[in-house]
């Protein structure tokens, strides 16, 4: 097993190793100049020239590409075209913000969709069945934007129950700013939580029509016996592999959602990067949402090998 | 002594997705007393395994049990709730699946699952159920019945597993076992061992049984009644020295006229005329020749240094168990992999190891019939599109001769001109493989390998593809590669054999020469393992030495000596496990390949054969 | 005692092989498949009449007020221009879905082409375009598309072109390995094929295109609505479709902020976008899942 472990780990240092020169060479290697884009098509050739020296455009790509790495790799990320600030003093906040959202969202969501996946795969055919299938299937259709606007709409327009944007205050206590972020929640929720079940229920109905299941109920072993020792350990890894990749989906969902609620996390942060084209910038936040990305998937790929006796026992 | 159990009048309905609800189980009725084995015989689509489910109150998905009874000590299971019939499954009535590898766990260790019924019905204590898990391991012939609970299902090889299902439906010593088919997907050296370690479990505990297969020399050995299915119906029942020996029923007859016995052990070794003939024809000049092949998947070697030949109008018939290699001398002599070392030649020409490097005359002259006839027929072509396919590819026919011949060659074996218009999907298992052979002789090729071409057919439906397969040979002249797991199938049908093990060829000779009587001990074993239709056969086997040797051990590929060195009753410590055996001739064209000397082998023959006789 | 019942009659035994029948049988539709088909239908109606349906042009101004409706002009109200938020749906239609097309038919042939290529290849032409692939799906869709977007600048071709990128890596994944899965003898009639001597282009054309076709189809209809809400997410994010263009996402941007003044003008088209994407994912599910569950009923009591 740890033969196969370490293998997965070195397999994603390599993934995260290959992401690096895409996430630089995309930005890089592209028609148009930074230079350029920053002082605009009109500007004189020599006073790009000079803003080329200044940023150390002048110098080859590859050299550039080492700074860039070395500098990432002992957290130096670099300055902020647009701001002239250090990028790792703006995005620290911005951080925080994203990673709360997105680890509330994960709490309520990850339970939730379990259940419901359970529960729509043991009720298999039935309406409760139907209903949650296509009850996630018209949320899995609907744009996050449009879920926002939604509640937004519903509930902080017409209803008038929770704030339409979230107002962050360093002094709030937990409840109050969960209050103030319930909406934004609400939205990642339903982005993640549809996919989540549905691919729970598939996985456990998988599972359950397996031929030992069958063999559980001519020995004679009670429903929940089944689905607690006979089902679930076999249905865990797929599990784990569902929920990993749709957290993993989160960081595109909170894309979407900062920027509709206007909450100042990292994502909106790249997002106006990118309008800007504050290039060092997207390349940082590119690279921190890339590697977490990443890291979701090997953590899942683990996982799924510990929870799996014919994987956790080869060599 | 009153019934155990009583089926009265049973019903079973079936419905494909979607669709209606259609009997697929029609009225059966049969009883078994206490200590009875019962067998279930027919063929697939009969409804055996439906009914062995019914006794426990069970039906699958897309079925449901409509009418009748089941009376299990005169309690009516079918009556029963949900709770009742938990109740009696595992405790009172056990079953015994088809495939161990799918009905066991894969995240569960064994111990937990054997001993899950006896703790769940309140029968014993955990310490309890184990020390009985173990003595059963011990009673069943396990490897280390102490440790192997331990195990997780993968752990353990297909044959132990099988075995270890066994000892889980016993563990509460229930009073009727239901046993699905439970040797049907292992090879023959390892089924008699599993048949062995059943029957007498089931005579030691005086368990009732039933007993679920298609194999009739199979129930002969382990039943005490026989109860004859076709399409949901039965056709007979009676006691198993009537079915077996007097069978009236027309459909009963069918079914024994297709199985095909092995040749006796104690022939003479007079050779025929016919072997004889073809022996010239092959000295003469062999079709197809295959020297010194080795092969192999990526690092794993499959195939070591093959010598064969196939001479004109003839059958060779290539025979070994799964894993031998057998299905890759026929992937190699395709051209489908290119082999490591060694040349395919036909006509003494040397043939391009690759498909590819090969020219139309070359392909068209070898064609390639493959086991699952479901998968080698693309379901998106009409027949007439499948088989006009080779004809434009290799003989350039236009549209009109093409459709001609299509319907030529679909009278050639023996389907109505009619089918070219069909889909794959509208014909049955037999008549697609008839549709897979048509296609291999549209190219009008000098030899057809067929990889295992009956061996997912029913028995009736097989035995009319092998006279199929002969008529055609007598028509055209063509020559077969047969290549089969079933010895009688090719005892009955090749001229000459080929015995394949671990990758190796061990004997090769006239089939006559090579199983009457068999030198090799691995042909021997191979050779006693496959069923007779005869009560007391199974008895008669475990008696003779190369069965008791030859069981419960793994087929092991090793580079050096001789693969077969440890389950040979007569190998020799630290010659055959260490030298690789030379060639001896027992006569001309019959070559083993083994340590033993030829007078050696023959005076282990007779001594066996002595014992069977005692 | 042997009883002797009725049986079959010789000659139906003897042969043993009943006619089999078609099991493809129930491809019959469904009312939530019909109610799809229309939906989707109607839509592409839209798009196609977009000039004769629309009372207005895409960019007029018909009022000097915005978020106002009004009854005989502009039912569905006025946008934060004052722009009719009817023709700019209708138009939109075109947009939105027309982009999303054009981007799915490009990330299929060159995702299904390089699949099969990969597939049939192997060797170093499958390891490189299956790292290359690999090294794409290592990046959150999105990410990959800020990056690109943040490169390059914003225009039609580049948010095509990104989307069909992204979409393509997934058709390639599942085209190769669907076409792997028959290679690997489990669809014996492609080693046929291969034994007989045919090329390359016969296999992929006649033996495995065939047999890929409904897994295909069905992927196209999730990549095609994937196409949409990726393509209108840009938008949104003020990255894809530039205003003045009339694109779904676009217009729920813009007047975004009537909703808090309760203008459901941004409302209405997400809900386009919602009714088309929900539409082909009903009928690619019913496309897939058209047997019946396989699970034991006794499980479910």
């Amino acid at each position: 097993m740890t033969y196969t472990i370490l293998h997965r780990l070195a397999l994603g240092l390599v993934t995260m190793w290959v992401v690096s020169p895409l996430v630089f060479a995309s930005t890089e290697i592209l028609p148009g100049d930074v230079a350029e884009s920053i002082l605009g098509k009109e500007a004189p050739a020599e006073v790009v020239a000079a803003m080329r020296e200044r940023l150390g455009l002048d110098r080859p790509a590859y050299v550039r590409y080492w700074d860039w790495l070395s500098g990432l790799l002992v957290g130096d990320l670099g300055v902020s075209l647009a701001s002239g600030r250090e990028i790792t003093e703006l995005i620290s906040d911005r951080l925080w913000n994203t990673v709360r959202l997105a680890a509330i969202t994960a709490v309520i969501s990850v339970p939730l969709a379990v259940i419901l996946g359970l529960v729509s795969a043991m009720k298999a055919g039935t309406l409760l069945d139907r209903t949650i299938s296509i009850g996630t299937l018209c949320v899995i259709s609907v744009p996050e934007f449009f879920m926002a606007a939604l509640l937004v709409f519903v509930f902080a327009v017409q209803l008038r129950w929770l704030p339409a944007m979230p107002i962050l205050r360093p002094d709030q206590s937990f409840l109050s700013s969960m209050w103030s972020l319930a909406l934004p929640i609400l939205t990642l929720t339903f982005a993640v939580l549809a996919h989540m079940t549905l691919m729970t229920r598939n996985a456990v109905i998988n599972v359950l029509s397996s031929a030992y299941i069958e063999m559980a109920l001519l020995k004679g072993v009670p429903n929940y016996r089944i689905i607690l020792f006979h089902a679930f350990p076999n249905a865990l890894s797929p599990i784990i592999n569902v929920i990993a990749l749709n957290l993993a989906y989160l960081v595109a969902g909170v894309v979407i959602v900062e920027t509709a609620f206007s909450y100042p996390g990292l994502a909106r942060l790249m997002v106006d990067a990118v309008a800007t084209r504050d290039i060092p910038l997207v390349q940082a936040c590119g690279m921190i949402f890339s590697v977490t990305y990443v890291m979701l998937n090997l953590f899942a790929d683990i996982l799924s090998i510990v929870s799996n006796p014919r994987l956790r026992l080869s060599q | 002594m009153s019934d155990l159990l009583k089926v009265e009048d049973l019903w079973v309905e079936g419905r494909p997705p979607g669709g209606k609800y259609t009997p697929i189980v029609k009225g059966v009725s049969f009883s078994i007393k206490p200590g009875e084995v019962l067998a279930l015989i027919g063929e697939s689509g009969s409804g055996k395994s439906t009914i062995s489910l019914a006794m426990m109150g069970y039906a699958r998905p897309g079925c449901r049990i409509s009418k009748g009874k089941v009376l299990l000590n005169g309690e009516d299971v079918l009556a029963l709730d949900l709770k009742g019939r938990r109740d009696i499954r595992g405790s009172k009535i056990a079953y015994v699946a088809q495939s161990a590898a799918a009905a066991f766990n894969p995240s569960m260790k064994i111990n937990r699952q054997v001993t899950e019924a006896p703790i769940l019905h309140g029968i014993m204590q955990e310490n309890v159920a184990v020390e009985h898990a173990v003595e059963l391991y011990r009673r069943l012939d396990l490897p280390d019945p102490e440790s192997i609970g331990g195990r997780y299902p993968h752990q353990v090889s297909g044959g132990q597993l099988q075995r270890l299902m066994v000892a889980m439906a016993l563990s509460c010593t229930p009073e009727l076992l239901v046993l699905d088919e439970p040797t049907t997907a292992l090879d023959v050296t390892t089924q008699i061992e599993v048949l062995k370690a059943f029957k007498d479990i089931i005579r030691r505990e005086n368990t009732a049984a039933i007993y679920v297969t298609h194999d009739l020399a199979v129930v002969a050995q382990v039943a005490d009644h026989i109860v004859v299915l076709y399409d949901g119906e039965m056709m007979e029942q009676g006691s198993t020295d009537e079915i077996v020996n007097r069978p009236s029923h027309e459909y009963t007859k069918i079914l024994m006229s297709a199985i095909r016995q092995p040749p006796k052990g104690e022939g003479t070794h007079s050779d025929s005329s016919t072997a004889t003939s073809i022996e010239e024809a092959i000295s003469a000049a062999p079709l197809l020749q295959v020297s010194d092949v080795t092969a192999a998947y990526g690092q794993v070697t499959i195939l070591r240094d093959i010598d064969m030949r196939v001479g004109n109008r003839e059958t060779v018939g290539i025979i070994g168990e799964s894993g031998c290699g057998k299905s890759t001398m026929a992937q190699v002599i395709s051209g489908l992999l290119p082999p490591v070392s060694g040349d395919v030649s036909l006509d003494g020409n040397s043939l391009p190891g690759r498909v590819k490097g090969r020219n139309r005359d070359q392909l068209k002259r070898v064609q390639i019939v493959f086991q699952m006839a479901d998968v080698a027929l693309n379901p998106r072509q009409k027949i007439g599109k499948i088989l006009g396919r080779p004809l434009k590819f290799y003989h350039d026919m236009d549209q009109a001769r093409c459709k001609e011949r299509v319907g030529e060659l679909l009278e050639l074996v023996e389907l109505p001109r009619a089918f070219a218009q069909r889909y794959p999907g509208e014909l049955s298992g037999g008549q697609k493989q008839r549709v897979n052979l048509a296609r291999a002789l549209a190219a009008e090729p000098d030899v057809i390998l067929c990889d295992e071409v009956t061996s997912a057919l029913d028995t009736v439906v097989a035995a009319s593809v092998i006279k199929l397969l002969e008529d055609l040979q007598e028509k055209l002249g063509v020559s077969y590669v047969f290549i089969s797991h079933d010895l009688s199938t090719v005892a009955a049908f090749a001229n000459r054999i080929v015995v394949l093990y671990a990758g190796r060829v061990v004997e090769q000779g006239p089939t006559t020469s090579v199983l009457s009587p068999p030198y090799h001990p691995y042909t021997k074993l191979l050779l006693s393992s496959v069923p007779e239709l005869r009560q007391g056969w199974l008895e008669d086997v475990m008696e003779t030495q190369e069965a008791r040797s030859g069981i419960a051990q793994d087929v092991k590929m090793s580079a050096v000596g001789c693969p077969f060195f440890d389950r040979c009753p007569v190998s020799i410590g630290g010659v055959c496990d260490t030298q690789a055996p030379p060639k001896r001739n027992v006569a001309q064209k019959h070559e083993i390949i083994c340590h033993r000397q030829i007078d050696e082998l023959l005076s282990e023959q007779e001594m066996a054969v002595g014992a069977a006789a005692r | 005692m042997t009883t002797n019942m009725s049986g079959p009659t010789e000659t139906t035994a003897s042969s043993g092989e009943s006619d089999g029948k078609i099991k493809d049988s129930n491809l019959r539709l469904t009312t939530t498949a019909w109610i799809a088909i229309l939906i989707l239908v109607f839509w592409v109606g839209v798009a196609v009449f977009a000039p004769f349906l629309a009372p207005y042009g895409e960019g007029d101004m018909v009022s000097m007020e915005s978020f106002k409706v009004v009854e005989e002009s502009s039912f569905l109200g006025t946008d934060y221009l004052g722009r009719d938020v009817l023709s700019r749906i209708i138009y939109g239609a075109r947009m939105t879905l027309g982009l999303a097309l054009i981007a799915t038919i490009l990330s299929f042939s060159t995702g299904i082409v390089l699949g099969f290529v990969a597939a049939i290849s192997r060797g170093w032409v499958d390891q490189i375009l299956s790292r290359s692939v690999d090294a794409i799906m290592a990046f959150p869709s999105i990410m990959l598309a800020l990056i690109i977007i943040g490169g390059v600048g914003t225009s039609l071709p580049v948010v095509i072109f990104t989307v069909a990128m992204i979409d393509a890596t997934r058709v390639f994944r599942l085209s190769r390995a669907r076409a792997l899965a028959l290679d690997a003898s489990v669809m014996e009639y492609v080693n046929v094929a291969e034994a007989r001597g045919e090329g390359v282009t016969w296999i992929m054309l006649q033996e495995i295109l065939p047999n890929t076709i409904v897994p295909l189809a069905a992927e196209f209809g999730i990549r095609y609505t994937f196409a949409i809400l990726f393509i209108s997410s840009l938008s949104f994010l003020g990255l894809g479709v530039q205003p003045p263009g009339a694109d779904w996402g676009v217009m729920v941007k813009e007047n975004l902020q009537g909703l808090l003044y309760g203008a459901p003008a941004a409302l209405l088209p997400a809900a386009c976008i919602t009714t088309v994407s929900v539409a082909v994912n009903l009928l690619v599910d019913w496309f897939l899942h058209r047997s019946s569950t396989t699970i034991p009923g006794e499980l479910m009591e």
